[in-house]
């Protein structure tokens, strides 16, 4: 069974009905397959109507869980969202923008999914729905709750990732480090969302960090610590990233993922101020 | 017409601007979809996971991985394969002609998904920047090419290729490159006819376990399968492998397993059961046993022996000694030592193992990929228990070897089979199972100490190399014979002991990956060179020179040359480019200091063909009573060109143009044994067979025609027209009798090279000739987060004669990816590192400008002067690389890949030092 709703309430039916597999760009889904486990039903979110929309006004963007990478990358949006961007150039290759959808990325809840440390710096919520209960918002921050595991219960569908108008002004940039350039897992990620003041000082500032904790988090103690600094003379220490708790695998040792990590901050921190 | 459904296949899909129906069925991959049911094979599978981009096609305009791609989410897109942008796009023809003119398909397997892509890019951009090519082709592996003739292809730069008749040294374009670019070749997936039977083939999921098979039929049985294979199914030997006295792996396993992914069993079915089935559901009982995993804990007394007679699991050791070391270390002026180790490199051809068999006329056919057609017929004789006259082995285009394909791997299991069945049946590994299952490149644990006197002559070579030759043997033995032949690089050094291990352990068979351990020994080897010179306060590369052999000075193995020897040339070659880019280096360093630049040189020498051994290759050929000239060529073409090469210098020494020969071959049936496609053998071995049977069939029809050596021949259209200065001579070639293969005129040439066996000190003739080669390179370095980016290489490569210098520029680029991938980033860990996105080769993006020099110092043995290449070109890279990283940095990598991990670690330590 290949289920292609158009609308909402009828995928949400389906959803109730049939305990399907839900799909949205493929990307997460079919490299996870295991031998000789063919899954038997599928929803595929891609058709329903609005979901492949990227909308603003009232100081709203709303990101529609069929919206690609690519689909990221070609719309126009405020320099805030410029680290999301810069993710979304930096996920997989041109192949996977074109398919991998954003709200996929977030409901696979890998560690290193590549969109959740700029939409953690740009303070982003999720609305899911189901049929019986309705809309409920909740920060991304409460959506991911582990590797692999998020708060969607069985019946709700992510009906949209929802940005609430950062601050005017307010800029940002994304570090990504892995072993080779394209089609590349993060070793360690980095976003930073900056707003400065008429002194060129740090009014605010959001840091995100992915691959160097179970679920990519902002470095709240850090970004209070910046606050009224100037960016030209900020330092990050050793002490400010001891919060995460990298792993060693592969791609690199915990001790590494933390210095690349300070790195990044003072990087893309820089870059986001353009100083 | 869908092969899922029972009804009529109702779903449209509009693909190539036709359209066509099919079912498929729910979750069906795109790419399966219109490869099995709408028989679009140009669609090409690599991964199966979005990883490798072969499966690229255009959906409503926008390239996708096709694997990803749920084939009802497809109905009423626009679907673009290769084929179709190849009947239609005006991009997809500018882009037919210039890869073509590039060489810039070898293997051709990734080529589908780099026009694809590259036409979705020309589309947008008609004139894109390199970045962009970049950008744009950064989801498409490729691991033949290294990358940098497909973004000049793409970038429609002008091309070295000529259109010429193809005479030796011309840079024609690839003989069967237009076929590859057009997806008409067929690899190994390719080939079986729909509704095929397939094999699944169940492996060991521990590194060493004691297993006993349940009820398999009875499972097969209840799961509506055709058959069961294993180990009581053998009629022949249980064993196989490619040296003699070596055939010590199993085509199943027999109680106990080896190493994850030891075949067990094998079941048989139409492919919507097979894929329907979990291995691990299948009846067999496990019991993990402790396992070897690594050298030292293998030779313990107490690990357990892997195979009877191998003591404490030394598979077999090699030596080579000349002088006194010992002494000569102790009279030296300044000595260097170290401790060198590399891990597991996995060959990652985009082309997972594949193929299909068949039982004709109660004969076995076997159609997979393969660099070793005949050497295959004489694994599948041993394990059938079949005469070979009842097998006949047909290779299909290899999407890329580099040695692993060497093996048998599928092809025992395709014969069973097809012999069990009476059916056709196919098997294309995933590739996870391709990685499990495949040879490596040996795991190697050098210590290596070297002296120097004042004047900065190597004074005493002292070599211990241990190898992790994993499960089985396999060509474990050639690395062990090779290595302290080669561990000397291509220098004078009186004062020599190199020694050799190669020792077992539950990890994957190690084999042949392009240089044979060699490329491993020259890390250690030239890494230390460097040290050498900075002790003595030499410069590098002059340190190199003073020691480089010449004409005349014998190598560690006492043999001399009085001609040919290349490697003072080729270090002679980067004089000029060696100052320039370490005193831009310099300026660079003094104004950064984050990001540090370095440049690093070494060289390498490979000896061609096999070891003291005998390794003849055949050659055919005929001319039919029309006058087509036929070339039976044998000599696999895996990517690397020899259908090109062998042809070149077969019309040249025929004295045609190359447009007139026909190629038949590879086909155990059709071509004479050319040998197997390594060792860097086919186009001094194979080439010679070439030149030889082009010559005497040359000598066949001068002598009819009664005709000086210098007469120009035309054949064509029934006639033979020798011109000379008399004038025209014309030979009918219908006067002539035609013998049983429709041939008037043939002839049959074999050349095997001149060796002399080594004695117990490793002395003697191994090789008739030796390649060599020494490149440079440019890295920078972020010193804070330990990334290295080489930004440029230049290569000086002797080739003896360039046949094809468009080739050879596609070896040369090809090998220092690979290499660049061993120093950087390649490691394959068993059981961890089992797909291409844990396990991760170059991509466009790191592969920087590569400059070729060619050094054409001629072989007397080498066909016009030629000598092999395919080896030589990794040789130096990853040694070029870590030197260039002690320039930049000042720290000594010892360990490979020089993850940024490891480098910013190592980096680090000093600094706290």
């Amino acid at each position: 069974m290949y289920l292609q709703p158009q609308n909402l309430n009828e995928a949400l039916s389906m959803l109730q009905e049939s305990n399907p597999k839900v799909i949205a760009g493929g990307t997460d889904v079919y490299p996870t397959l295991s031998a000789g486990h063919q899954l038997a039903k599928f929803l595929d979110v891609t058709r329903i109507h609005g979901f492949n929309e990227i909308s603003s006004g009232d100081g709203v963007v709303r990101i529609g869980p069929a919206v690609t990478w690519s689909d990221i990358l070609q719309v126009n949006l405020p320099p805030a969202f410029d680290a999301l961007k810069q993710a979304a150039f930096e996920v997989g290759s041109v192949q996977i923008q074109n398919v991998g959808t954003i709200v996929g990325n977030v409901c696979n809840a890998s560690p290193a999914a590549d969109g959740v440390p700029p939409l953690l710096a740009l303070d982003a919520q999720i609305e899911l729905s189901s049929s019986e209960r309705g809309t409920r918002i909740l920060p991304l921050s409460k959506f991911i709750k582990g590797v692999r595991n998020t708060d969607r219960k069985p019946d709700e569908l992510i009906s949209a990732i929802i940005v609430k108008s950062a601050p005017p002004g307010m800029r940002s940039a994304f570090e990504k480090l892995g072993s080779r350039r394209y089609l590349v897992i993060s070793i360690a990620m980095t976003a930073v969302n900056v707003l400065l003041d008429d002194d060129g000082l740090i009014a605010n500032v959001r840091i995100a960090v992915g691959s160097c904790s179970a679920v990519a988090v902002r470095l709240h103690r850090l970004e209070k610590e910046l606050q009224g600094k100037d960016p030209r003379d900020v330092s990050i220490l050793k002490s400010h990233v001891a919060s995460l708790s990298p792993l060693d695998d592969v791609r690199g040792t915990a001790v590494y993922r933390l210095a690349a990590v300070q790195e990044q901050i003072y990087r893309s921190l820089r870059r986001a101020c353009d100083v | 017409m869908s092969k899922h459904s029972s009804g009529k296949a109702n779903s449209k899909f509009l693909i190539n601007g036709e359209t066509r129906f099919a079912n498929p069925f729910p979750g069906q991959r795109l790419s399966e979809l219109l490869r099995e049911n709408l028989g679009q094979r140009d669609v090409k599978i690599g991964c199966n996971a979005g990883d490798c981009g072969a499966c690229t096609v255009l959906l409503d305009g926008a390239p996708v991985c096709a694997c990803l791609v749920p084939a009802h989410r497809a109905i009423g897109q626009k679907i673009e394969t290769v084929q179709g942008l190849h009947a239609s796009d005006q991009f997809a023809a500018r882009l037919k002609n210039s890869f073509l003119e590039h060489g810039a398909s070898q293997c051709g397997v990734c080529t589908p998904g780099m026009i694809v892509s590259s036409v979705a890019l020309l589309r947008r951009v008609p004139e894109p920047s390199e970045k962009q090519v970049k950008d744009a082709l950064g989801g498409v592996l490729c691991r033949c090419t290294g990358y940098r003739k497909i973004i000049d292809a793409v970038m429609n730069l002008p091309s070295a290729s000529t259109g010429s008749i193809g005479k030796v040294g011309d840079p024609i374009e690839h003989v069967d490159g237009m076929d590859k670019i057009l997806a008409n070749v067929k690899y190994g997936d390719d080939v079986a006819p729909e509704g095929c039977l397939e094999v699944l083939i169940i492996r060991s999921p521990f590194p060493r376990a004691l297993f006993k098979l349940g009820d398999l039929s009875g499972f097969a049985l209840s799961r509506g399968l055709s058959a069961v294979l294993t180990a009581a199914d053998v009629k022949g030997e249980n064993s196989f492998g490619v040296i003699p006295g070596f055939e010590d792996q199993p085509v199943f396993a027999e109680e106990e397993t080896r190493y994850t992914g030891d075949a067990v069993a094998a079941l048989i079915g139409p492919s919507e059961i097979i894929r329907t089935i979990d291995p691990t559901d299948a009846p067999i009982s496990w019991i993990d046993l402790p396992a070897a995993q690594d050298i030292n804990s293998a030779q313990l007394a107490s690990a357990a022996q892997l195979h009877i007679g191998r003591n404490q699991n030394v598979m077999c050791t090699g030596f080579v000694k000349c002088g006194a070391s010992d002494t000569a270390l102790k009279k030296a002026h300044v000595t260097v030592e170290g401790h060198f180790q590399s891990g597991f490199v996995e060959h990652a051809y985009i082309e997972p193992e594949a193929g299909f068999a068949q039982v004709v006329n109660g004969r076995i056919e076997v159609h997979a990929c393969t660099q070793a057609p005949v050497m295959d017929l004489e694994g599948l004789e041993r394990v059938l228990g079949i005469d070979k006259s009842r097998i006949r082995v047909v290779p299909t285009a290899v999407g890329g070897g580099f040695g692993s394909k060497l093996d048998l791997s599928v092809q025992p299991y395709l014969a069973m089979a097809a012999l069990k069945t009476g059916k056709p049946v196919r098997l294309c590994y995933t590739r996870t199972e391709s990685m499990r299952s495949s040879t490596k490149r040996h795991p190697s644990d050098i210590v290596l100490k070297i002296g120097a006197d004042k004047n900065g002559k190597i004074s005493g070579f002292e070599f211990f190399g241990t190898f992790d030759t994993g499960a089985y043997a396999s060509w474990g033995p050639t690395v062990a014979n090779r290595v302290p032949v080669h561990a000397s690089g291509p220098y004078q050094i009186s004062d020599y002991t190199a020694k050799s291990k190669g020792v077992h352990t539950n990890n994957p068979p190690s084999g042949a990956f392009r240089g044979f351990g060699v490329p491993q020994s020259a890390i250690a080897q030239e890494s230390l060179f460097d040290d050498l010179a900075e002790k003595l306060g030499q410069d590098p590369l002059e340190f190199r020179i003073i020691n480089a052999l010449e004409n005349g000075t014998p190598t560690v193995c006492g043999q001399v040359f009085d001609q040919g020897v290349g490697i003072k040339a080729c270090f002679q070659a980067l004089r000029n480019v060696w100052a320039e880019e370490r005193a831009s280096a310099e300026k660079f360093n003094a104004q950064n200091k984050k990001q540090k630049r370095g440049v690093g040189v070494a060289g390498g020498w490979y000896g061609c063909g096999n070891t003291s051994l005998p390794n003849p290759s055949t050659i055919k050929s005929g001319i039919r009573a029309d006058g087509t000239i036929v070339l039976h060529q044998g000599a696999m073409d895996i990517g690397q060109g020899a259908n090109t090469v062998i042809t070149q210098i077969f019309a040249e020494a025929l004295g045609v143009e190359i447009d007139t020969i026909e190629r038949i071959g590879s086909d155990t049936d059709l071509t004479p044994d050319a040998g197997k496609t390594s060792a860097s053998r086919q186009t001094f071995v194979s080439g010679n067979a070439a030149r030889l049977a082009g010559k005497a069939l040359r000598h066949a029809i001068l002598d009819r025609i009664n005709v000086g050596e210098d007469a120009e021949l035309v054949i064509g259209d029934g006639v033979v027209c020798a011109k000379d200065a008399a004038g025209e001579h014309l030979l009918a070639l219908s006067s002539l009798e035609v013998d049983a293969e429709g041939f008037v005129l043939h002839s049959m040439e074999s050349y095997d090279p001149p060796t002399k066996p080594l004695d117990q000190n490793g002395q003697g003739h191994p090789y008739a000739q030796f390649g060599y080669a020494a490149q440079l390179a440019v890295v920078e370095v972020d010193t804070i987060l330990g990334t290295v980016k080489p930004i440029k290489f230049v290569a000086a490569h002797d080739v003896g004669k360039a046949i094809n210098p468009m080739l050879v520029e596609g070896q040369v680029h090809g090998g220092i990816a690979q290499g660049l991938g061993m120093a950087l980033m390649e490691e394959y860990i068993p059981g961890r590192t089992e797909n291409f996105h844990d396990y991760l080769i170059p991509t466009i993006g790191d592969i920087p400008p590569i400059e070729t020099i060619i050094i054409e110092e001629p072989d007397a043995h080498g066909p016009y002067g030629a000598k092999g290449l395919g080896e030589h070109v990794l040789v130096p890279t990853a040694p070029a690389l870590l030197n260039a990283i002690k320039y930049a940095t000042g720290i000594r990598m010892r360990k490979v890949p020089a993850i940024p991990s490891e480098v910013h670690a190592a980096i680090h330590g000093k600094a706290t030092q």
